[in-house]
């Protein structure tokens, strides 16, 4: 098949990954838009293979079946609450392909220096740099959400200034490479400077901000496919990789516009600075009781209210309590309880997250309340009843200057007649802040796993 | 076609490209983030195109080819398990949506 042809059926997968952006952005199709992309992806792939340049067909089908039977076991078997991690690493392993690509294709020119065009090597070092650091970031993010590391943010001494050294020492290696350096040492070291600096750039981030973090990756592997698309003069690549770089870096936006953070406020301010003081000052001047209730005392209060707002969180996804939370509603709307959800945008660790772990469990669509809706209904409501949940609605972020979430818009629970918080321990949430919610007096709180907890209002409930 | 004027081609098709990325996805509602997010990381799975050029092309280096396989393993995982999770994900959404009038 000549290049010409081969770029015009590249063409037919470009135009299905449109249409399958297109139709994710509507629930009734979005399941087809994503099989609509993965016919596109399979377009591209045998047009690849039947390209005129001579193939070695034997060793790539082998590779494929090993990447590809990891993908389908690892996607098959992950539970739904460890879907972020597995995206985090699914986008890892595409930023470290772009990576190797460039270290192999600088490495097949290397017998002859100084030929490289300077858009080439550009690319080269481009999807080099940003291939490595998406890879090594987003495994220190799958680490953290999978709790291999700490979730808190990492912090040290001088952190922005040896990041910033060490991201100019790569990008000094990048720029001696496309003036004519081409050695090969110069590229490994480009490319192990890269992956320190995606490690270091993700550490000091805190747990809470991950799926910020996630959504930047993202689009930095799109942003590398593209590069590579330039480095191997192949459109489809820089299409398709340029929309995801586009796609990605939006949605990061609108994600740190929910929070009401900039994404440089994310990367690289307060959240790794100021944490670990705040945290030993909001210890300090917090006094007050913790008071605890039993399953019969919460399943009296809900089941003799007019109006419930449940509130997940992770805690609700970590303990796989969705089914329970949708049976507990079921009964109490049995009693002629309104119940209603209200969704922070950041709850969880991605974007929706709570609205695919509900849809899972089957509650019905208009019962989900968005943040502003939420927020309007807490002045009637009787009982908030927050499951593992805890960022997204402390009111630090409302009136503590001095709390590294301040500014953040939060589910205004305090503002019920009555609070119920369901959590495992006193301890602390995923991004180490506390939480003076759990002191208000009108707060009582139900320790245990959000599954038993809410298994044992349900059975109380029943009982009334 | 000389190599100045392809370049100008390909910056030409990024430059829409970004354009059109913004456009498509700015009407996603915040319930199908996590699917998009998903989506968008099975499609940067393309690499795998650049992996096997790479892999597969006529070259007599080993070291070449060896990363180039590599890179073909990391981006099939990539493309295989990111659509497989998104879908997964979108699956549940249908289940729901047929459920609704009996529930």
């Amino acid at each position: 098949m000549s290049r010409e042809t081969t770029n015009l059926l590249y063409l037919v997968t470009i135009v299905t990954f449109v249409l399958a952006l297109r139709f994710l952005s509507n629930p009734a199709t979005a399941r087809r838009g994503n099989q609509i992309g993965a016919v596109g992806m399979l377009i591209a792939i045998v047009v690849t293979f039947l390209q005129d340049a001579a193939m070695s067909y034997w060793e790539i089908g082998v590779g494929m079946a090993i990447g590809g039977t990891f993908g389908a076991v690892a996607a098959r078997k992950v539970r739904m609450t460890a879907m972020p991690q597995m995206v985090a690493l699914f986008n890892g392993v595409g930023g470290g392909a772009a990576a190797l690509i460039a270290l192999a294709e600088f490495h097949n020119i290397a017998p002859h220096p100084g030929t490289l065009q300077k858009d080439i090597s550009a690319s080269i070092v481009l999807s080099a740099i940003i291939g490595s650091i998406s890879f090594a970031g987003s495994m220190v993010a799958f680490a953290k959400l999978q709790e291999l590391v700490g979730g808190r943010p990492v912090v040290y001494p001088l952190q922005q200034a040896t990041n910033a050294l060490l991201f100019a020492a790569v990008a000094a290696a990048g720029i001696a490479i496309v003036a004519g350096t081409e050695r090969q040492w110069l590229m490994w070291a480009l490319v192990a400077g890269a992956l320190l600096f995606g490690v270091l750039f993700v550490l000091p981030i805190g747990g809470a901000d991950m799926p910020v973090v996630i959504s930047l990756l993202n689009a930095f592997t799109g942003l590398a496919a593209a590069a590579t698309g330039f480095e191997l003069e192949n459109n489809v690549l820089i299409v398709s990789g340029m929309l995801v770089g586009a796609s990605g870096t939006l949605l990061t936006i609108l994600m740190g516009r929910a929070m009401n953070r900039s994404i440089a406020n994310v990367l690289f301010g307060a959240f790794g600075q100021l944490a670990p003081s705040a945290t030993g000052a909001a210890a300090g001047t917090v006094d007050g009781q913790v008071r605890s209730a039993s399953a019969e005392d919460v399943a009296v209060m809900l089941a003799y209210a007019h109006k419930v707002v449940f509130v997940p969180g992770y805690g609700m996804a970590v303990a796989q309590a969705q089914h329970d939370v949708h049976a507990l509603a079921a009964l109490l709307e049995a009693r002629g309880v309104e119940v209603s959800y209200a969704i922070h945008p950041v709850a969880g660790r991605m974007p929706g997250h709570m609205n695919v772990l509900l849809a899972e469990a089957n509650v019905p669509y208009p019962q989900l309340k968005e943040m502003d809706d939420a927020n309007s209904e807490f002045p009637r409501t009787d009982v908030a009843l927050v499951i593992g949940a805890n960022d997204v609605v402390n009111p630090d972020a409302r009136n503590n200057q001095g709390s590294p979430i301040y500014g953040m818009p939060i589910l205004n629970v305090d503002q019920s007649q009555q609070v119920v918080v369901l959590k495992r321990s006193m301890n602390p949430g995923f991004a180490g802040i506390e939480n003076p919610l759990f002191l208000n007096p009108k707060t009582v709180m139900l320790f245990g796993d959000a599954k038993e907890s809410v298994d044992k209002l349900a059975a109380s409930v029943k009982a009334l | 076609m000389s190599h100045g004027l392809l370049l100008s081609f390909e910056i030409t098709i990024l430059v829409l490209a970004i354009f059109l990325g913004f456009e498509v996805i700015s009407k996603v509602p915040t319930l199908l983030h996590t699917p998009l997010m998903s989506g968008t990381n099975a499609i940067h799975g393309i690499v795998i195109v650049g992996a096997m050029l790479v892999a597969g092309a006529d070259h007599k280096d080993t070291l070449t080819t060896i990363i180039g396989l590599i890179a073909v393993v990391l981006a099939s995982a990539n493309v295989v398990g990111g659509f497989v999770v998104t879908d997964r994900m979108l699956e549940m959404f249908k289940k729901r949506e047929r459920k609704e009038p009996d529930s």
